[in-house]
């Protein structure tokens, strides 16, 4: 299995030899290059899209970045299922949490829920996740939730296979409040990299913005280099 | 049937013909009893108040807490039924720490009151119940600070998280109370037990709705209070409990704790002074007019 979100799999017995094929047979995996970053106004999540089952690419336009709330979001790498299944319950219960508390849920909530299915669970997925999300209190905000379910806070995040390969570019280009127009060029610059070196990363790139504004999507083809169209709405 | 009435009154779970639950009626009576408690909330802080009637002289004071804690950042007090009051504290207890298992934060005060109001109506509504026998004022702080998710590592950028709204409100006090029906509503100052009527008229006095009275302040007029309430049942002798929970840079930094011994003396004698000053004006007043002896008939 190649590449398999740049996360190792379970140990074996001997607790040296780790277990690559722990996905099933034919499981559909986010071979992935996904990243969320802090800028002056927010965040900004970014992924590429292509969904691999082994060597066979079985959706080159998918959509990485989901929607948990109006303004938290997460990328998703490993298997496809297990991510999109914690992401609906998370999903799910930041919803009855805006309704039975009357305000909306902060990030904080949403990365515990993540955090507490992804470590109780532990055994059962193969799930790397990155939460970014806006709120007024607390401003722009990363999370990221590690194969084991441990929480990281931290001003950006890279995750997924193709992310080994861009821990020199983000180190070397990142700084702290950056404008829209910055974050961008950085985010859509080091999946870029990500994209050319890890060949279970592709397709196209997708950003979301989330700010005071609400999310907007960003869209970027490979056709141009990544240079657009750039935002959608 | 005949000799107990309409039968209306026997069980929960059943109407009188015109909507009316006896049971949770019955459980008001036995509130009303219960010595009086009080809760005030200013900008700065909670504080919560209860007088409580010594029974013997064997008590040791002191001993015997009326207020409990529920988290860190939350008290309870109630009047009424005493064990009743305890195994409410409980369950407030296991909610706090149930909202801490699942969003690895403290619960918000007005969170708490609304699963503490569906808690206690859940026990009009079966014939296998009664109601509870008390009615608890809920005090609490919740953080104007931003909170980490328990447990979380890291902290993300060093010149803070982006486009924070600058003076967007967050946090503050929060003062709820919860009758034996369920029902419960969020105050700027409550009082219950047997010296409700006179303590909300002193606490209407306040305006606490102009949010001008400190913290400090609220302490020696909760104590006040207490010992006003107090006149109507003289007789008796009883100690005053009081608890408070102030903003993070507070006197408790956000947390409920005991008002201290000295701030607590303190306040009772004021209590006292500010009632001999009262009583003095009153003897003046009453004088002659025969009232004297309609406050001796209880």
């Amino acid at each position: 299995m190649v590449g398999h979100g740049g996360l190792t799999g379970m140990l074996g017995e001997d607790g040296i030899h780790v277990d690559m094929n722990h996905l099933k047979s034919g499981e559909v995996n986010l071979g992935t290059s996904i990243m969320a970053i802090n800028f002056k106004d927010g965040v900004i999540l970014g992924a590429d899209s292509r969904t691999t089952t082994g060597a066979y690419i079985a959706n080159r336009v998918t959509d990485k970045l989901t929607q948990v709330h109006d303004t938290i979001w997460c990328c998703r790498s490993g298997s496809a299922a297990d991510t999109q299944a914690v992401a609906d319950i998370v999903s799910y219960h930041l919803n009855m949490y805006s309704i039975v508390n009357n305000e909306a849920p902060s990030t904080q909530v949403a990365a515990a829920l993540f955090q507490e299915l992804c470590y109780e669970n532990k055994d059962m997925l193969s799930a790397g996740i990155i939460i970014a999300g806006y709120d007024p209190r607390h401003g722009g905000q990363v999370y990221s939730i590690p194969l084991g379910g441990s929480l990281h806070k931290q001003s950006y995040s890279i995750g997924g296979s193709g992310s080994t390969y861009i821990y020199g570019y983000c180190d070397a280009n990142w700084k702290e409040n950056m404008t829209e127009e910055e974050g961008i060029q950085f985010v859509r610059g080091a999946l870029r990299e990500a994209i050319k070196w890890d060949g279970s990363s592709g397709g196209v790139i997708r950003l979301v913005v989330l700010t005071a504004d609400g999310a907007q999507r960003h869209l970027y083809l490979p056709d141009n280099g990544y240079a657009g169209p750039g935002a959608t709405k | 049937m005949t000799s107990i009435g309409t039968g209306y009154d026997l069980s929960n779970s059943v109407f009188s013909p015109d909507g009316r639950n006896f049971q949770v009626e019955y459980a008001v009576k036995a509130v009303e009893n219960g010595g009086t408690a009080v809760g005030i909330r200013c900008k700065d802080g909670v504080v919560l108040a209860v007088e409580k009637i010594i029974t013997s002289k064997l008590l040791k004071p002191g001993a015997n807490k009326r207020i409990s804690t529920v988290d860190r950042h939350l008290g309870v007090v109630s009047a009424g039924l005493a064990p009743d009051g305890r195994h409410f504290v409980s369950r407030a207890r296991d909610e706090a720490s149930s909202w801490r298992g699942v969003y690895k934060g403290p619960i918000p005060v007005s969170a708490l009151a609304n699963r503490l109001g569906s808690y206690v109506q859940a026990y009009t509504l079966y014939s296998s119940v009664r109601p509870f026998g008390v009615t608890s004022i809920v005090g609490g702080w919740d953080s104007e600070a931003e909170l980490a998710v328990d447990g979380q590592v890291g902290s993300g950028p060093q010149s803070g998280s982006g486009g924070k709204v600058k003076g967007a409100k967050s946090g503050g006090p929060g003062l709820y109370m919860i009758e034996p029906s369920g029902l419960y509503w969020g105050y700027y100052g409550a009082a219950t037990g047997k010296g409700r009527q006179a303590a909300k008229a002193e606490l209407e006095k306040l305006d606490l709705a102009s949010e001008k009275l400190s913290l400090q302040d609220a302490v020696k007029e909760a104590a006040r209070i207490i010992y006003v309430a107090h006149e109507d049942n003289k007789d008796k002798e009883f100690e005053l409990e009081m608890s408070w929970i102030s903003s993070l840079d507070g006197p408790t930094k956000g947390k409920h704790e005991e008002v201290p011994k000295e701030l607590l003396e303190e306040a009772e004698r004021a209590a006292k002074r500010a009632l001999e000053g009262d009583d003095e004006d009153e003897d003046e007043g009453v004088k002659g007019t025969g009232n004297e002896g309609e406050r001796m008939e209880e």
